[in-house]
């Protein structure tokens, strides 16, 4: 029954796979609660310049990824605050130069091109034991940050001006949200794809968000939801030979469906 | 007669969004212990003035004064400011509970990083009961009515234990009844010594509560006490034409500041 945990591929994939649902799922409450949904998919689309770059530079295509990252989203950020852009358009200019960007790159070089392709749909069951250590590290670092920073990033997100009234240094909480945004998009990449990533960022909150009356029931909801969608998704794609990133983020949807359905089915 | 000191002083204040200009040479007094109302035609720069006196926006002249620091150095003193925003400001469909919300008055008081400790649920718990919200504390905020909304936003604000108290349009959506009460609770919190700035499209039902009236239409022209200067003759002089300021601190012991403006 259980024999998909005796390969180690599988190991690192579930290990990986749980931070990184564990990971979107945290992030994405703040995400779907400040209405950036297409942040998440800019960025992630952006991480695509980001690592077509690496290729050409000869380092590391996931460093040079969060470094990109960071800077599209802090972009993206001061573009919409000083630019007097809405956050929508924003993402726009950066989504479309970023990704054309990456695009450009690889027609300069010649034979990357299969490594680029499993960085666009991922590939969880060929995580290797670095990409491992480094989505456990960076998930870590961002968790502590929101776990340390609970009270601030909920105040931010539910009411900015009145936190800035008050004092609670906002300007500098949002780029820090913006910056764990593209800390969790990078890490994921690698294991559920660009395209995937900004729907496990966005439905797992989602379907949280239909089921919860405060902000710590969301957030534990979401968290739980997120774990749920990897497991059942990697053992179903396991069995069901189906490609793994694409079914993580089908059980993702699935859950977000019986979420409406129960919200709609239960008593008031 | 004695004069308490200013809490809220503007001088020749200029506010440009761009190229266009939302206020035009302000200035403004508002001694300690007030409670003024701020009104004027819509788009008139109300909130804008708001929002200077609080340090979000810089003027591009002139020199905004609270608790006698510049606003946008205001740094600790910041916690003394309770606040409660416009209603569209917020997502109602948010989900988080009445009690959640008014113990968000606490955090600038906490700092960073640090959780709510007794002293700050016995805070949310007397500002809950100040306003009447207590039974309502597990409800989510997006099942209250408008003025149940607004009581828990004040909750909020009083959970800053404030020293200056400023609303942005704090009964826009509430009913007339559930206005009154909330001008009363407000007179309430003045006659404990906290100043009250409070922006306000109701002006005849606001004069019976407030001490001081301002009115603005991008310039201030006037301000001072609502039986004074809230005459027809003003009122339409204030819609129709620039704008005027009246302030004035509470009866019959404070004196009424006015400002000279050249019209």
């Amino acid at each position: 029954m259980m024999d998909f945990w005796h390969y180690a591929f599988m190991q690192r994939a579930l290990l990986g796979g749980v931070m990184i649902g564990l990971l979107t799922a945290v992030i994405g409450v703040y995400v779907v609660l400040r209405g950036m949904s297409f942040i998440g998919a800019g960025v992630a689309h952006a991480s695509f310049g980001g690592v077509a770059l690496g290729f050409l530079l000869g380092i590391d295509p996931l460093w040079a990824a969060v470094a990109f990252c960071l800077a599209v989203a802090w972009g993206i950020g001061a573009v919409t605050r000083r630019g007097g852009l809405k956050e929508d358009t924003a993402v726009g200019i950066f989504f479309a130069s970023t990704m054309a960007f990456g695009v450009l790159l690889i027609g300069l070089m010649q034979g990357y091109n299969v490594d680029l392709f499993s960085y666009l749909f991922g590939s969880i069951l060929a995580v290797t034991a670095a990409d491992l250590r480094m989505v456990l590290g960076v998930g870590t670092l961002v968790l502590l940050t929101v776990a340390l920073l609970y009270k601030e990033f909920l105040f931010i997100t539910f009411d900015p001006e009145t936190a800035r009234v008050n004092g609670v240094p906002e300007p500098a909480l949002y780029y820090l949200l913006l910056a764990l945004v593209a800390l969790t998009i990078v890490v994921s990449i690698k294991v559920v794809g660009i395209v995937l990533v900004s729907a496990l960022l966005v439905t797992p909150a989602a379907a949280a968000y239909q089921l919860s009356r405060s902000f710590g029931k969301m957030m534990a909801l979401s968290a739980v939801f997120g774990v749920l969608s990897v497991l059942v998704g990697l053992v179903a794609s396991y069995y069901l030979n189906t490609a793994s990133g694409a079914t993580v983020v089908l059980t993702a949807t699935l859950i977000f469906g019986l979420a409406m359905l129960w919200r709609r089915l239960r008593p008031a | 007669m004695s004069e308490r000191p200013p809490i809220i002083q503007l001088k020749g204040v200029t506010v440009a969004y761009g190229t266009v200009q939302a206020l035009e040479d302000v200035n403004l007094t508002v001694p300690e212990g007030a409670f003024l109302a701020i009104i004027g035609p819509n788009g008139a720069g109300k909130t804008t003035l708001v929002r200077t006196i609080l340090g979000l926006v810089k003027p591009v002249r002139g020199e905004v004064l609270v608790f006698g620091r510049p606003a946008t150095a205001l740094g600790r003193l910041r916690r003394e400011i309770g606040y409660v925003p416009q209603m569209h400001a917020v997502d109602l469909r948010f989900p988080v509970l009445v009690e959640d919300v008014v113990m968000m008055g606490r955090y600038a008081r906490l700092g960073l990083f640090r959780r709510p400790g007794r002293a700050d649920r016995a805070a949310v718990e007397r500002a809950m009961a100040r306003v009447g919200v207590v039974d309502l504390r597990h409800r989510p905020l997006g099942d209250l009515s408008g003025g149940q909304r607004q009581r828990v936003f004040l909750a909020r604000a009083l959970a800053t234990e404030p020293r200056l108290l400023v609303l942005d349009e704090p009964t826009t959506g509430v009913d007339a009844h559930t206005s009154r009460s909330l001008y009363e609770l407000l007179r309430d919190f003045q006659q404990e010594g906290i100043t009250v700035l409070m922006v306000s499209h109701d002006i005849g039902v606001v004069s019976q509560y407030v001490d001081g009236v301002a009115c603005v239409n991008r310039r201030l022209v006037a301000h001072g006490r609502p039986d004074v200067v809230l005459t027809d003759a003003t009122l339409s002089e204030m819609y129709g034409c620039q704008a005027m300021f009246f302030h004035h601190g509470k009866a019959p012991h404070m004196v009424v500041r006015m400002e000279e403006q050249e019209q």
